[in-house]
């Protein structure tokens, strides 16, 4: 190593953290938030290829992947809330928000999508709550009042404007989808004190993996249900999903890799705090699960089952399992992204260490409670507002 | 004179009884300090500050680093360690020690931010040392501050005279300050659970005291002043031709941190 060169010394490396980077702030609760805000996008967009884009074959999944979305979206503020060290000051984000802070727009975006997907739900299920009405009793009864917005009027001409209101909804859906999830991105991608993180490609790569573990939820969820209810499974369904599935799959996977051969390729001052990173503390997370495990097989699982006609049972057998595959990609992606991202510390000379803990206040124990709890939560209000039932009122699968 | 005489001979009874009275009461209050806050018995540091009674200064103030002075003692932590009690195991200011042996491989560490001073030699360094040298960290007081800009609810901001500071009131404790600052000096205090940073002593300064820091360093290797003082030691420093330079200036948030003779080492 010569003295002149002024990158060598600097590189020269011993492990220094500066004091205050040991601790990891944002723990599991913050690779929770993008998780769970992912799938509530992801599975919106199922929602709309129907119902914009009129992919008829994902007819039996429209309806139940908003109900998905909602059920994700209610707990999508949890781990954040939990995670804030003052959390009844939370509201201050939107009542005095400040107007140059990426966070302080999650208030506002959260709301304005929970209320165009609420309303979108509402006129969607309209004719279904007005017939459910008519035999429920007692609380139910009040309940399907409230959801009916006060109208029983499911005549040709009321159903036509709701239609209207519906692809209306569903259009403006679609980009504050995107913007909510490009938006999550951009919460780490605006960081340029930290260089795994200060990419304009991490809003695009946080969509796109929203997309695909949207589609992989909807996939394994509806798989599961009709398989322990004893419905039939609609195959037509699965493989338009799974070939979307692919399709976002194969952009999600590829600007992944681009930005890290990006950051190797330019290699500025960064890459070597980048490389050390990849090659230590992520190497199993990332180069072995993420990449290894749960993207390459995934990948070509995805291909062989698109471009080739297996027979049903088989089809039905891989696509939850690829699926699930797929959200652990995602959950890794997230993981990596967020915690990798705090393991390097700003002194560029070292990386910390961080194992999440059972029982603590963003451990794993709670981590498991939220990822479950939206799942209850699906499951109560399918007890309200019916997974597969078509407009009329009839069981769709 | 004559009034005095006059006065005396009015009533010297009464003159002899004021005069009197007025020596007790001088005495009892040059004994009992009635009142008299214990700034205004310091004397002045920073000139200018104790007649100022404006929301904001109209100073432009600087902290200066002289790498080549800090002998590494810790005595700044612990002034900064007292002043603000600051939890163990956060740190609003600490010194890194560097060593560089001749094999040009650098190694740093700051055991506990070199609170407890560095007294021993390391022993781990596996060639001849070519150079050692400390180096003081605190908050930067960025011109373009990222812990502004991300703040959410804005409880960290910007005074008009260029002091970042943190309302612990309004801190929401998400952490995303901590994220944003490219020099890690902010940490999440664990006991009120809201972010802290080094403040430069603010209502230190406001008093017209030097930052708690700067106060004790026996070596006077950290410098405060005003750069509109033209005769203050930081103006001085900053317009000579010293070696003279910002940690991470890449980072573009244009500290008003400045370091004497900063080695290409530091980051």
């Amino acid at each position: 190593m010569s003295v002149a060169a002024h990158g060598d010394a600097a590189v020269a490396a011993a492990n220094f953290i500066f004091p205050n980077d040991l601790h990891v702030h944002w723990s599991l609760m913050i690779v929770l938030y993008p998780y769970i805000t992912g799938l509530v996008a992801g599975a919106f967009i199922v929602s709309s290829l129907y119902h914009v884009f009129h992919i008829k074959a994902l007819k039996p999944v429209a309806r139940f992947s908003l109900l998905f979305a909602l059920a994700f979206l209610i707990c999508a503020t949890w781990p954040l809330l939990n995670h804030l060290g003052r959390p009844e000051r939370a509201l201050s984000m939107m009542l005095t928000p400040n107007p140059t802070s990426a966070m302080a727009g999650f208030g506002y975006i959260y709301s304005a999508y929970f209320i165009v997907l609420l309303l979108e739900i509402i006129f969607i299920f309209r004719p279904t709550v007005v017939a459910l009405r008519k035999k429920a009793t007692g609380f139910m009864k009040i309940l399907y009042g409230v959801l009916s917005i006060g109208s029983d009027n499911v005549s040709p001409k009321a159903l036509k404007l709701d239609h209207k209101i519906i692809a209306f909804l569903a259009a403006i859906g679609i980009p504050m989808a995107c913007v909510l999830h490009g938006y999550v991105g951009f919460i780490f991608g605006g960081i340029k004190a930290n260089p795994l993180w200060a990419t304009p490609l991490m809003p695009l790569i946080f969509l796109l993996s929203a997309c695909v573990s949207g589609i992989a939820g909807i996939i394994v969820t509806y798989i599961l249900i009709m398989k322990f209810s004893g419905k039939e499974i609609d195959v037509e369904c699965v493989q338009t999903l799974i070939k979307f599935l692919w399709g976002f799959f194969i952009l999600d996977f590829v600007f992944e890799m681009l930005e890290l051969f990006s950051h190797f390729y330019m290699a500025t001052h960064h890459w070597h705090t980048l490389e050390a990173l990849y090659s230590g503390p992520l190497f199993n997370t990332f180069w072995v699960a993420q990449v290894g495990i749960f993207s390459v097989i995934p990948f070509f699982l995805l291909m062989f089952m698109s471009l080739i006609r297996f027979k049903d049972s088989i089809l039905l057998f891989f696509a939850p399992i690829v699926s699930f595959m797929i959200l652990m990609q995602v959950l890794l992606m997230r993981w990596n992204v967020v915690v990798g991202g705090q393991l390097m510390s700003k002194s560029e000379r070292g990386a910390t260490t961080f194992h999440p803990m059972w029982f603590e206040k963003e451990g794993i124990f709670v981590a498991i409670v939220i990822m479950v709890a939206p799942v209850v939560i699906l499951w109560i209000i399918g007890k309200i507002l019916p997974f597969w039932m078509d407009d009329e009122g009839v069981e769709a699968a | 004179m004559i009034d005095i005489k006059k006065e005396i001979q009015k009533d010297r009874r009464a003159f002899i009884k004021n005069v009197l009275s007025g020596t007790i009461a001088g005495s009892l209050l040059m004994v009992i300090p009635a009142g008299a806050a214990l700034d205004e018995r310091l004397p002045e540091q920073l000139p200018g500050m104790r007649g100022d009674d404006s929301p904001f200064t109209e100073k432009k103030f600087a902290f200066v680093v002289d790498v080549t002075a800090c002998i590494g003692c810790g005595s700044c932590c612990v002034a900064d360690k007292n002043e603000y009690n600051v939890p163990d195991g956060n740190y609003r200011t600490w010194v890194e020690r560097y060593i560089i042996d001749d094999h040009d491989e650098v190694f740093v560490d700051s055991p506990n931010g070199g609170l407890d001073g560095y007294s021993k030699p390391r022993t781990d360094i596996p060639n001849p040392v070519r150079d050692t040298f400390f180096v003081p960290k605190l908050c930067n007081m960025c011109e373009k501050p990222s812990c502004v800009q991300v703040c959410p609810v804005g409880a960290t901001y910007k005074t008009e005279d260029g002091f970042i500071l943190v309302d612990k009131d309004r801190c929401v404790g998400c952490g995303y300050c901590i994220q944003a600052c490219p020099y890690s000096v902010r940490f999440l205090n664990p006991v009120n659970r809201t972010a802290e940073k080094c403040t430069w002593c603010y209502h230190r300064v406001r008093e017209g005291l030097l930052p708690a820091c700067v106060n004790v360093c026996p070596v006077h290797a950290r410098k405060f002043g005003d750069l509109n003082d033209k005769t203050s030691e930081v103006y001085k420093i900053l317009r000579e031709p010293h070696v003279i330079s910002v940690l991470k200036p890449g980072m573009g948030n244009q500290p008003a941190l400045h370091y004497l003779g900063l080695r290409r080492e530091v980051v």
